[in-house]
């Protein structure tokens, strides 16, 4: 598979946009028409092929430009990438994760030739071969950690499991859905996921707790998770509100097709081998509305999803301004006409929209 | 979300492996080595990790979770000591009996409950017998990365001291050796009143070593946090009992060398499970009725929780009847 890479941006002129391959294989986050708060965990061990779900680390066509702006997330803001002293070992596992499934899921863009601790790293779309010492820091350019995450989309927190519970103790987040991960750094399970509403009281964060605790080496698993947002911006972050929270007052009937994005978090867990820590690879997929619709299923069930979603839910993901707006054009692409169960859009036998 | 739906396997991942070494270290500790059968690499592993090894006894499947003691950076063996317990219900008995080099068994993927903590400023280990296996790795582990520690070892007899020659011929200056028959004992009191701030002690071995050495600490004002132990619970032969499985609509006898769990297996219900020690918390099951006396051996359920659950990898009931939510 060669993978022809986009050249576009995430900022400004947001000229990001998705290839009819990117929105077949989009990870749609509704496995029916109505959203509530699971436990929605399932192993993470491949999917169908062509899938995001197919690879260990899903490299697609908006590589070399999410890697791009990441590199100017971290140029105006270096704390978007902590890592506590006793996290090192934990930075280093997860280099040798990701080399190790790269070089093996896609060995026509990345190589990996181990010689003892002597290794030897080739990332071919970013033009990077580099021979260092495993285990030595001196030997790279950054730390394990940073020198790795800004080489794999998606960001990473890397969580430190000790007195029955996890802190968040390391990461590399420049695309994140409004979280922080300098005011998160050293919190523990509960306490970073404080502002989330209804989860608590339905007891899925100690339920959560229980099975992340209990991942074993060699399971690795994975479950979505979803939001909203206007352009497609990589970097919504706190820090950086002032710059984006605006831009959601800038939506009009006519623009919004393009405009709004549905933001889909392809999260997954892997326990690390030398640490006994867990990495939480959190990978964000953005899709316009006007892509979504394309697809009659998606259409009819985002439209009846956001409908029917809880207010709290609206509200905490920033959306409950737009709402209206956002039922007046999907309503446009939902006939009532049933859907069929999962989250593949089933082009092919799904019926077109009778209106 | 579905995406792939996949059945989730009880269980950790596991290995097929060959056993490449069988030493007897003294009368009661035996070590056994193994090899992949596949010529792959076995993961690396965090020291204080254990592996569940599979054993077929003669039809009757026996599955005992045992400390990796090997060096977690060494790649091509797996090691696990083994103490012969003329007691139990017959796992340990198996492996010094039945097990030789040459046979083909499966372990599972390593799964770490005593992990070392990576902010300590420095590791204190205190072992009683054959709770020494989790210590061999951690040592190994910090030796690589030039971490400070101290064993604290308890053995019986000279003759019963598993590893004590290989580790005070090492670590002649971190080691130190407590002899039960000469009335040696560890002066816990002066050891934790003299450790700089930021250490933290790991105990493993009998239970009234854990609960001394937790008790101790406590009473020096150490915050639990600091004390971390393992100890895994053998299930204990017991009673024959009934229990009625309601999702799997099937009622069946747990004999007296086996636990609920191995019943539920040897039935054919898949039920989830990780450690087999009653730590892990991956078994537990909810209890839809009883009317009798329930035998928690688990370090799992908080006590309002017990008898409305029970951790099947270890525990057992007494009465009239069971019904299980499995």
């Amino acid at each position: 598979m060669t993978i022809q890479f986009n050249t576009e941006t995430f900022r400004d002129d947001y000229s990001f946009k998705n290839s009819d391959w990117a929105i077949q294989r989009f990870p749609f986050p509704f496995h029916e028409d109505s959203y509530m708060y699971s436990v929605n965990m399932e192993q993470h061990r491949g999917g169908p092929k062509g899938s995001v779900y197919e690879k260990r680390f899903d490299v697609d066509e908006h590589y070399l430009s999410e890697m791009k702006d990441r590199a100017l997330v971290l140029a105006d803001d270096p704390l978007r990438c902590q890592s506590l002293p006793h996290m090192t070992l934990a930075g280093w596992d997860l280099l040798e994760l990701i080399m190790v499934s790269k070089s093996e899921d896609y060995p026509d863009l990345f190589e990996l030739h181990r010689d003892g601790d002597t290794w030897r790293w080739i990332n071919k779309p970013m033009g990077i071969d580099d021979t260092f010492t495993f285990l030595d820091e001196t030997s790279l350019p950054y730390g394990p950690m940073e020198y790795i995450t800004r080489q794999a989309q998606g960001d990473f927190c890397v969580l430190d499991q000790r007195d029955d519970n996890l802190w968040m103790d390391a990461g590399m987040v420049t695309t994140q859905a409004d979280w922080s991960l300098d005011f998160d750094i050293g919190m523990n399970f509960f306490e970073w996921h404080a502002p989330v509403p209804l989860a608590h009281e339905k007891g899925i964060f100690k339920r959560a707790l229980k099975f992340l605790l209990n991942i074993p080496q060699g399971a690795p698993a994975r479950r979505l998770n979803w939001t909203m947002t206007v352009n497609p911006l990589l970097d919504t972050s706190p820090e950086n509100y002032h710059k984006w929270g605006i831009q959601k007052t800038t939506l009009t009937p006519e623009n919004i097709g393009a405009k709004q994005h549905l933001r889909v978090e392809l999260q997954s867990f892997f326990r690390l081998p030398r640490s006994n820590a867990l990495v939480f690879p959190i990978r964000c997929y953005l899709i316009a509305f006007q892509d979504i619709v394309k697809s009659p299923k998606w259409g009819r069930r985002l439209h009846r999803v956001i409908r029917d979603l809880p207010e709290e839910l609206a509200t905490y993901k920033g959306f409950i301004d737009n709402r209206p707006m956002m039922l007046d054009y999907l309503s446009k692409y939902d006939d009532g006409l049933p859907t069929s169960p999962g989250v593949f859009p089933e082009n092919e036998t799904e019926p077109p929209l009778q209106k | 979300m579905s995406a792939a739906p996949q059945k989730v396997k009880a269980g950790a991942e596991k290995i097929d492996v060959t056993v490449s070494a069988v030493v007897q270290l003294n009368e009661l500790v035996t070590r056994f080595e193994f090899k992949r059968r596949d010529g792959k690499r076995f993961p690396t592993f965090s020291a204080g990790a254990h592996t569940v090894v599979y054993m077929n006894d003669g039809g009757t499947q026996r599955l005992n979770p045992y400390s990796l003691m090997s060096d977690p950076a060494d790649t091509e063996t797996y090691a696990i000591s083994v103490r012969r317990d003329d007691q139990g219900r017959g796992g340990s008995l198996f492996m010094h009996n039945n097990v030789k080099v040459g046979d083909k068994m499966e372990i599972t993927y390593p799964v770490n409950l005593f992990s070392l903590d990576l902010r300590a400023k420095k590791h204190v280990f205190l072992a009683g017998g054959i709770g020494i296996t989790p210590f061999m790795a951690m040592i190994a582990q910090l030796e690589r990365s030039n971490g400070h520690w101290e064993l604290h070892y308890s053995v019986r007899t000279k003759a019963l001291g598993t590893y004590v020659d290989q580790l005070t011929t090492t670590h002649p200056n971190k080691v130190n050796i407590y002899y039960d028959d000469q009335s040696q004992t560890i002066d816990l009191g002066k050891l934790l009143d003299g450790q700089p701030l930021g250490t933290k002690v790991y105990v493993c071995g009998p239970k009234g070593m854990i609960e001394w050495v937790h008790k101790s600490a406590a009473a020096a004002g150490w915050p639990d946090t600091s004390i971390h132990s393992e100890e895994f619970t053998a299930p204990q032969p017991g009673k024959a009992f009934e229990v009625r499985l309601c999702k799997s609509n099937k009622t069946i006898t747990v004999g007296e060398n086996e636990s609920l769990l191995e019943a539920m297996e040897r039935e054919g219900v898949d039920a989830p499970f990780l450690c087999r020690g009653g730590a892990c918390g991956q078994c537990e099951t909810d209890v839809i009725k009883s009317d009798g006396e329930f035998i928690h051996r688990d370090h799992w359920l908080e006590p309002e929780e017990q008898g409305k659950k029970i951790m099947p990898c270890v525990s057992r009931f007494i009465g009239n009847s069971l019904e299980i939510d499995r």
